[in-house]
């Protein structure tokens, strides 16, 4: 099908690529740009070279703190969120009654939206804080531990539909010739389920990962980064930087592409990592 | 199945049967505090409402009155519904075209959109708030534009992997009778996409009626979609009118508890299609 003609070629794909120019291409690269400027509004910035990045990490050390934070939560997020959401796959693989409807009750919070889960949960758990007359923002320690609990609760049935899918496509005939050879539970997990259940922990690794390190709804509705900015994650910190104070939206577009940079950095690394991994088997 | 294993799988199932009633828990404790007065709330969560705490359906109609819930509704459903169908409609289209033509403006195009996926919004946010305000996109129609753009990614992404796997002899064959190549997609091609549009449709549809944050930058000061209206209610100065945000916090996840419960066997099977692929 190499005959399409050029107008045809641009029918087809000009109306994606004009509303891509618009809303991603020109933003990025304008983005770009803009975090090298002193700026109010698109059209009056001034060169300043990187001292918007200078800024960022020395001004303050909210930025430095939001990556900590940041990092932190992700790894322990995607560590829970995956060993939970691994288990109930186990459980809900096996001839349980009610797999269906549970899959289901387990699957419906990830279809709530991040500001509503936050108001939820922020209810639930200033309830159970009341009883020691404290509530989240007293310890930033209460703010991490809301922020994985919230997380979880909403991506765990998120992975175990991927995770059993992947569990349902081992065929029986392994299991039964390891059962024959004598293998008990563990040894059928550990050596036939674990490996073969590889590419869904790359799949789930990454969109836990991707999603814990870029939250931000769930961050806003349930801490708004209280107490102080203690518990405010990498993507809140730049929305304050921009839109809460004004003069800095020049740093707050720095600290943007160094999150992008850490961000395409992780993807690079996880993409290199899964690849090698395939090769191995 | 031997009898050994019976008892077994009953405590598995009693286990999961807890772990779904707790699951269910935080939804069920909002519904029972949107029928308690506004000071009940806060102060004793886990009460059930009693004759001194019940307040029908007060809750619901202030809420409704200090939010616009409905017109809220409204932005967000014709937000959604437009945005997918021209996402859904418009990227299958470019999905074919750099598939089926190979050269470097195919691959350069495809390349592109798939680098967007990895960027986060905070990225752009700024100044593409700006261009849709300078192209005068900020309004509910607008708006749409920007969604295409944003969701050409990851929607050419899950088409053109299911593209490159249609054998070209169908598409050939239709040449041959005539078709242009308009003709070639729409008659041809595009019923054979099903599946992956559904797919592509719930993966957007997810995404957009959740969105909070690009609505709220490009239209939030004149229209409220459903999540705006939500985070407007704790936004404003002074106290907090807690009964109104629970009885909000119920109508805005109803929708989405109606849309999960009708489409579920599509929704499920399209985010592990979705995952598999992106």
């Amino acid at each position: 099908m190499q005959r399409m003609s050029k107008a045809y070629y641009a029918f087809f794909t000009l109306p994606t690529l004009v509303a891509f120019a618009i809303a991603f291409f020109i933003p990025f690269l304008l983005g770009i740009y803009l975090s090298f400027t002193k700026f109010s509004t698109v059209t009056n910035s001034q060169w300043v070279g990187l001292s918007n990045y200078i800024h960022a990490f020395t001004e303050n050390k909210d930025f430095f703190n939001a990556m900590v934070f940041t990092g932190k939560f992700t790894l322990v997020s995607v560590v829970l969120i995956n060993v939970f959401a691994f288990s109930l796959a186990l459980l809900l693989t096996r001839k349980i009654m009610g797999t269906n409807i549970f899959r289901t009750v387990f699957f419906m919070p990830n279809l709530i939206g991040g500001i509503v889960l936050g108001y939820i949960w922020l209810l639930i758990i200033n309830g159970f804080l009341l009883r020691f007359n404290v509530d989240i923002t007293f310890s930033p320690k209460y703010g991490f531990w809301g922020l994985v609990i919230v997380t979880n609760w909403q991506m765990v049935g998120y992975m175990m539909v991927i995770y059993i899918a992947s569990i349902q496509a081992i065929s029986p005939e392994l299991v039964e010739a390891a059962q024959i050879d004598g293998a008990n539970a563990w040894q059928i997990l550990f050596n036939i389920t674990i490996p073969l259940v590889t590419p869904a922990f790359t799949i789930c690794t990454f969109l836990t990962l991707a999603n814990s390190f870029k939250l931000f709804d769930q961050n806003l509705a349930l801490t708004r980064g209280a107490p102080g900015k203690t518990t405010a994650m990498m993507a809140l910190d730049i929305y304050n930087t921009f839109y809460g104070t004004t003069g800095y939206e020049g740093v707050g577009q720095a600290k943007a592409v160094v999150f992008f940079l850490l961000v395409g950095a992780i993807v690079l690394v996880q993409l290199r990592l899964s690849r090698s991994r395939e090769v191995v088997n | 199945m031997n009898t050994m294993k019976r008892p077994k799988l009953n405590l598995t199932f009693g286990f999961l049967l807890v772990l779904a009633l707790l699951y269910l828990a935080p939804l069920l404790l909002v519904l029972m505090n949107s029928f308690k007065g506004r000071f009940f709330i806060s102060d004793a969560p886990f009460a059930f409402p009693d004759s001194q705490t019940f307040v029908g359906l007060k809750n619901y109609i202030s809420g409704l009155a200090k939010t616009g819930f409905f017109q809220a509704f409204g932005y967000s459903l014709f937000i959604t519904v437009f945005s997918v169908g021209t996402i859904v409609l418009f990227t299958s289209m470019t999905a074919w075209a750099i598939t089926r033509v190979t050269s470097w403006i195919s691959s350069t195009i495809y390349y592109l959109l798939v680098f967007s996926m990895i960027v986060p919004f905070q990225m752009v946010m700024f100044s593409m708030s700006k261009i849709a305000n300078m192209l005068h996109l900020d309004n509910p129609i607008g708006i749409i534009a920007l969604y295409l753009g944003f969701g050409a990614g990851l929607s050419v992404f899950i088409f053109s992997g299911f593209i490159k796997s249609i054998p070209l002899e169908i598409e050939e064959a239709a040449t041959i009778d005539g078709c242009n190549p308009i003709q070639t997609f729409f008659l041809i091609v595009f019923p054979i996409l099903r599946p992956i549009y559904i797919t592509v449709a719930i993966l957007n549809t997810m995404w957009i009626w959740n969105d909070y944050l690009l609505p709220y930058l490009v239209i939030g000061s004149n229209y409220r979609t459903i999540p705006i209206a939500v985070q407007y209610l704790l936004g404003g100065y002074g106290s907090i009118d807690m009964g109104a945000m629970m009885a909000m916090l119920v109508l805005a996840i109803i929708p989405i508890v109606i849309f999960y419960l009708a489409l579920q066997k599509y929704i499920i099977e399209g985010v592990v299609a979705g995952a598999v692929k992106g």
